[in-house]
């Protein structure tokens, strides 16, 4: 017992001694790289969709270094920091990677609802953009009191009426929606219940009938949820899941035989992780999405042939082609636009957060810049300003086959008229509560 | 030869009654009091502040909540997550309908709903023990999580469904909103650690102390010479649920500034009942060794391979670190069954032969 | 008084005019239960034989499937990779024997209870260093089709699942009550020294013990995992465990059976009849209030041993 007391106080003593080591050590960057800070979840529970976005994420970068020698000859730095979607480790992860690089980091995308919402308020006052992809605050959409977060290229409320115009297009009319029965499986939290009052408004204009039905997290069991639902009988059923509650809902719909291309999931809840457990059974199933899906675009050529070395294969074991991977891409191709755009302003060198900042706002992806990059269909052309953070908010609908997702129709606009007036408000009455001065966005340049 | 306590002759009641008899730990105390509120917002960078010692701080008040309960008082309690939810909403809701009141009057009226609901859910102690209690205070732990996420009004019907502190000063200082300094808020928390830790060691060795003592060991023998279970475990309830509640409200706004619900899930409860056992039960120094254990040690841990200049992946990084820390709870726990704390002492007494053997 | 009929009354009123679909919320709140008591089995095994609530059992749970769906991946069919997994499940439990109780005989229950959450880390990181962090299908076989009888639909999985688990409890129950080292077992249970000095071999015992606790997660495992796909989620369910475990008292297989249809078929109740009145999702902090509520009768659980407490 003494001699195992004494290893313990010795382990202790190295752990001190390990502090202080970490605590001296001082990342060394080079003077002239933009460093891109990666926060991503590979481990934990949502690891299955965290990889393959922090997977695109970095083939992307690694594509631009190596192809193009960076950004306008500015070389990238980035740095992967685990947060295993865990708000508290995304706190340590922010803090570590703000001031590295040459002039600290440019851009975050905290790819998780806890740590945006943490660090919406923050990275203002660092003034670091933050870019908040399809997640995090639909208020942000109103860049008149959000100066420093976007959440192009759509907005969970866009997304939730895009997919009331796709049913209507179903149904043969928007007219046809009267009297229809629509319910809503949600997690049960302030993310599941984003697009409750756009869908109840818009029930409102078209006279649907709505039903929601919570699940409690992490949503490993719901049989009582799908004997509701299959008491009730809805028309069409859409999903706002996350993790481990996708799989099972997909599954469950299966059992009770409802017919899968009545179903929807959210756009987070429609990647082949969700379906794949189900697989072949789960054909039909559709979900929301803002990129392109499958391995027809150039860029994804690139990237296989310039990271990869030509291997398809071990591009494809890194999930190159997949909705989420090629959302990763999707997602760094904006951010390092935006970085080219703000050069065209400040130079070719290394920018601060700020000066990034003005690149995202000034956004402008015309069909023309797409096709040159190679992502013609990856994404949309795209317009961000002052005033609009969201861009054009359009989303398309995919299905399962059985083996992939394919895209089954056109970009949805969704009721920007129902929308827009919402964000503002929302925007609006965050303001009051945290003291914001509102810009005014006829006076930026 | 550091720690020889001989020769030191105490003549009064008060000198012997004294938290720390020896002066030898006074001047240790002394010293590190001094260091955490002057040395270290001086040097440390606000990655240390922010990342690793304000939420060190923050479930070290929680744990010494805990460690009342469970560790003084014998109950075991699963739903401090949920005590803490209620001591941050509260933070939010008071701080929103009263814009002017002080911040820190805010803070310790936060932990009285915590405290009323701790009481509420503590009822059933008095029939169900140990590990079956653990239903009771879980219930609590579920329930208030879906309440706060279930009733707008506790999120003043704000479409996104979180809280974010709204800013607020405290003697011309920003304390809590984003504009606040990393060194603000630090000091906050230090101070509420340090009141708190000298409150409970206060509370601990009176009679209120005594008696819930006398619960833990053994409550049909404690009720036997006149201790009343009822109002004993009830206070208990009252004054950790009340500790943790503050501790949420610190976590909310000095903390992490937003939060939504699930920052106050059941892993909360149990990291912080990890503290305590890991800190030593019935030790307020053992809660703050165990909060920083745990807190900290994930952390280092993380930043290793990195210090080494070891070319692995975070994710290979985060599995090895699972690996690792929990083989060392094992091995802390196999090394030393009472906890931290009781290292401590062991270490103490080879200071006071030291540097000679026996 | 309106809403008071809401709570009261036409809860009751639509039972009893769609008695199918009451029916159908019954037999789905039986199959969660036996789901739920799949995984509380192996937590009561475990405390059975040393009083120990072991928090692993869900990072067990994990593993085990973990180890199962990486071997089928390798290519090795369903039939050589279950032993296989069980083979590695309980060189585990000789492991954990060896590493970690053996040191830790007589500690008290709550140092152990510690010792199994260092043991949970360690286990859920390795599950994903060696296997990986991806959700993998899982499909060695069970028959999942839906079918109709008297208009309830019911799954072949869910009887499955119900009768795996009644041979899982027969043949437990049968291993504590009438083999020797069953009786060891709850002899162990009772006294740690006592059963040592009386000539018991604990660390058999204990390697048993756990082994028998790894094949029961490995079943919990396989049938989540049919549901779910095998993913780090698993070991969460515990937490669904927990007031199965306590209802049904930790120390009784009995109690795990009874207290997880108990929990299963009130949380399903009280989710479709009383949920929509306030908000739903109120199935997870419903089965702890129900657990409490019984508790307050029987505080040792429903067939827990009954608490003597002496001065």
């Amino acid at each position: 017992m003494k001699r195992t007391g004494k290893l313990a106080l010795g382990v202790l003593t190295a752990a001190a001694i390990a502090v202080g080591g970490v605590a001296a050590e001082k990342a060394a960057a080079a003077d002239e790289e933009i460093f891109i800070p990666l926060t991503v979840y590979r481990t934990g529970p949502y690891a299955p969709n965290g990889i393959p976005i922090a997977n695109g994420w970095r083939d992307y970068l690694k594509l631009l270094n190596a192809r193009d020698g960076g950004i306008n000859g500015v070389k990238i730095a980035y740095e992967e920091c685990e947060t295993r979607y865990d708000t508290k480790l995304g706190v340590e992860c922010y803090e570590k990677l703000k001031n590295k690089g040459a002039k600290g980091a440019v851009v975050f995308n905290p790819l998780s609802t806890g740590i945006s919402y943490q660090l919406i308020p923050k990275a203002r006052v660092d003034e670091i953009p933050l870019h908040t992809m399809g997640y995090g605050r639909t208020a942000a959409a109103d860049g008149s009191v959000f100066k420093w977060t976007f959440n192009f290229p759509a907005t969970y409320w866009s997304q939730a009426a895009a997919f009331i115009r796709h049913i209507g297009n179903v149904e043969g009319g928007l007219e046809n929606l009267d009297g229809k029965h629509i319910g809503l499986i949600y997690h049960n939290s302030p993310y599941g219940k984003e697009p409750i009052p756009t869908l109840e408004t818009l029930s409102e204009q078209h006279g649907y009938e709505l039903t929601t039905y919570p699940v409690d997290h992490p949503g490993q069991e719901q049989s009582a949820t799908w004997l509701q639902i299959r008491r009730d009988r809805p028309d069409w059923l859409i999903m706002w899941g996350w993790g481990v509650m996708n799989q099972v809902a997909i599954k469950e719909a299966i059992n009770i035989r409802y017919p899968m291309d009545h179903f929807i999931g959210v756009w987070w809840a429609g990647s082949e992780q969700d379906v794949e457990p189900a697989g072949a059974a789960a054909k039909g199933y559709k979900a929301g999405n803002f990129n392109g899906v499958g391995t027809d675009f150039a860029v994804l050529d690139d990237i296989v042939e310039h990271v990869y070395g030509g291997d398809m294969e071990a591009a494809k074991e890194e999930g190159l082609g997949t909705v989420l991977y090629n959302r990763g891409v999707a997602n760094m191709l904006y951010d390092t636009e935006a970085i080219r755009t703000a050069m065209g302003k400040y130079g070719d060198k290394a920018l601060s957060g700020k000066e990034v900042r003005w690149g995202l706002e000034n956004l402008e992806l015309t069909e023309a810049r797409l096709e040159e990059l190679g992502a013609t269909g990856l994404v949309l052309p795209t317009r961000i300003s002052c005033a609009n953070h969201e861009g054009e908010g359009q989303i398309f609908v995919q299905q399962w086959d059985g083996e992939q997702w394919s895209k089954v129709t056109d970009w949805l606009e969704p009721f920007h008229d129902v929308v827009r007036p919402k964000v503002e408000a929302a925007a609006k009455t965050y303001a009051e509560e945290n003291g914001l001065p509102v810009r005014d966005c006829s006076q930026e340049g | 030869m550091l720690y020889r306590e001989a020769g030191q002759f105490k003549t009064t009641y008060g000198a012997d009654q004294a938290i720390f008899p020896i002066p030898q730990d006074r001047w240790v105390v002394y010293a590190v009091i001094a260091l955490a509120f002057v040395a270290v917002p001086s040097v440390a960078n606000e990655y240390w502040l922010q990342a690793i010692l304000i939420p060190a701080l923050v479930f070290t008040l929680a744990a010494i909540g805990l460690n009342l309960l469970t560790g003084y008082c014998g109950q075991l309690s699963l739903g401090t997550g949920g005590f803490m939810a209620c001591g941050a909403y509260a933070t939010y809701k008071l701080s929103t309908a009263f814009p002017e009141m002080n911040i820190l009057i805010v803070f310790l009226l936060s932990g009285i709903p915590a405290a009323a609901v701790g009481c509420l859910f503590g009822i059933p102690s008095l029939r169900i023990k140990g590990f079956y209690l653990a239903v009771a205070t879980l219930a609590a732990q579920f329930f208030l999580v879906w309440l706060f996420n279930r009733v707008e009004w506790f999120y003043n019907y704000n479409p996104s469904g979180t809280i974010t502190a709204p800013p607020r000063t405290m003697g011309g200082f920003m304390v809590t909103g984003p504009e606040a300094t990393a060194e603000a808020r630090y000091l906050v928390a230090l101070g509420f650690v340090a009141l708190f830790a000298l409150l409970a060691k206060n509370l601990m060795r009176g009679r209120v102390g005594r008696a819930w003592m006398a619960i833990r060991d053994m409550d049909i023998a404690a009720e036997i010479i006149g201790i009343r279970p009822l109002t004993t475990k009830l206070a208990a309830f009252a004054v950790s649920s009340y500790v943790c509640g503050v501790a949420g409200a610190l976590y909310f706004a000095i903390y992490l500034g937003s939060v939504e619900t699930a920052a106050f899930d059941i892993s909360v409860s149990f990291l912080v009942l990890f503290m305590v056992i890991i800190g030593g039960l019935g030790s307020i120094l053992g809660s703050i060794l165990g909060a920083f254990f745990i807190t900290v040690v994930p952390i280092l841990l993380t930043n290793v391979p990195e210090a080494l200049g070891l070319p692995i992946g975070v994710a290979l990084a985060k599995q090895l670190e699972n690996i690792v820390f929990g083989a060392m709870i094992v091995f802390f726990l196999i090394v030393e069954p009472h906890g931290l704390a009781r290292l401590w002492q062991i270490a103490k007494e080879k200071l006071r032969r030291w540097p000679f053997p026996y | 008084m309106d809403a008071l009929y809401h709570v009261l009354i036409s809860p009751f009123v639509d039972m009893a005019t769609q008695p199918v679909f009451f029916a159908e919320v019954v037999i789905g709140g039986l199959m969660a239960g036996v789901m739920y008591a799949l995984v509380a089995l192996g937590f009561a095994v475990i405390f059975k034989a040393s009083g120990v609530v072991n928090f692993a059992q869900g990072a067990m749970v994990l593993f085990a499937a973990l180890t199962l769906v990486g071997f089928m991946e390798h290519g090795l069919p369903s039939w050589a990779a279950i032993p296989m997994t069980i083979v590695v499940m309980i060189a585990l439990a000789y492991a954990i024997e060896r590493v970690i109780l053996r040191h830790l005989v007589n500690q008290p229950h709550i140092v152990l209870f510690m010792t199994t959450i260092g043991l949970a880390f360690v286990f859920e990181g390795l599950g994903e260093l060696i296997w990986g962090s991806n959700v993998k299908a899982l499909d060695i076989g069970i028959p999942d089709q839906p079918f109709f009888v008297g208009g309830m639909l019911l799954n072949q999985f869910e009887i499955f699942a119900a009768v795996t688990a009644a041979i899982l409890v027969t043949l437990l129950v049968i291993f504590l009550q009438k083999t020797a080292i069953g009786r060891a077992l709850r002899a162990v249970a009772d006294d740690h020294q006592a059963a040592q000095s009386v000539g018991i071999p604990l660390q058999t015992i204990w390697v048993v013990v756990w082994s028998v606790a790894g094949f029961i997660a490995l079943v919990a495992g396989v049938m989540w995992g049919a549901q779910s796909g095998v993913q780090f989620s698993l070991s969460l369910i515990a937490f669904k465990a927990l007031p199965v475990l306590i209802l049904g008292g930790f120390n009784s297989i009995p109690g795990a059976i009874v207290g997880g249809l108990i929990i299963g078929v009130g949380e399903k109740v009280a989710e479709i009849y009383w949920g929509p009145i306030i908000g739903g999702a109120i199935e997870n902090w419903f089965a702890y209030v129900l657990a409490m509520v019984f508790l307050m009768f029987r505080p040792q659980g429903l067939f827990g041993e009954k608490i003597i407490e002496r001065v």
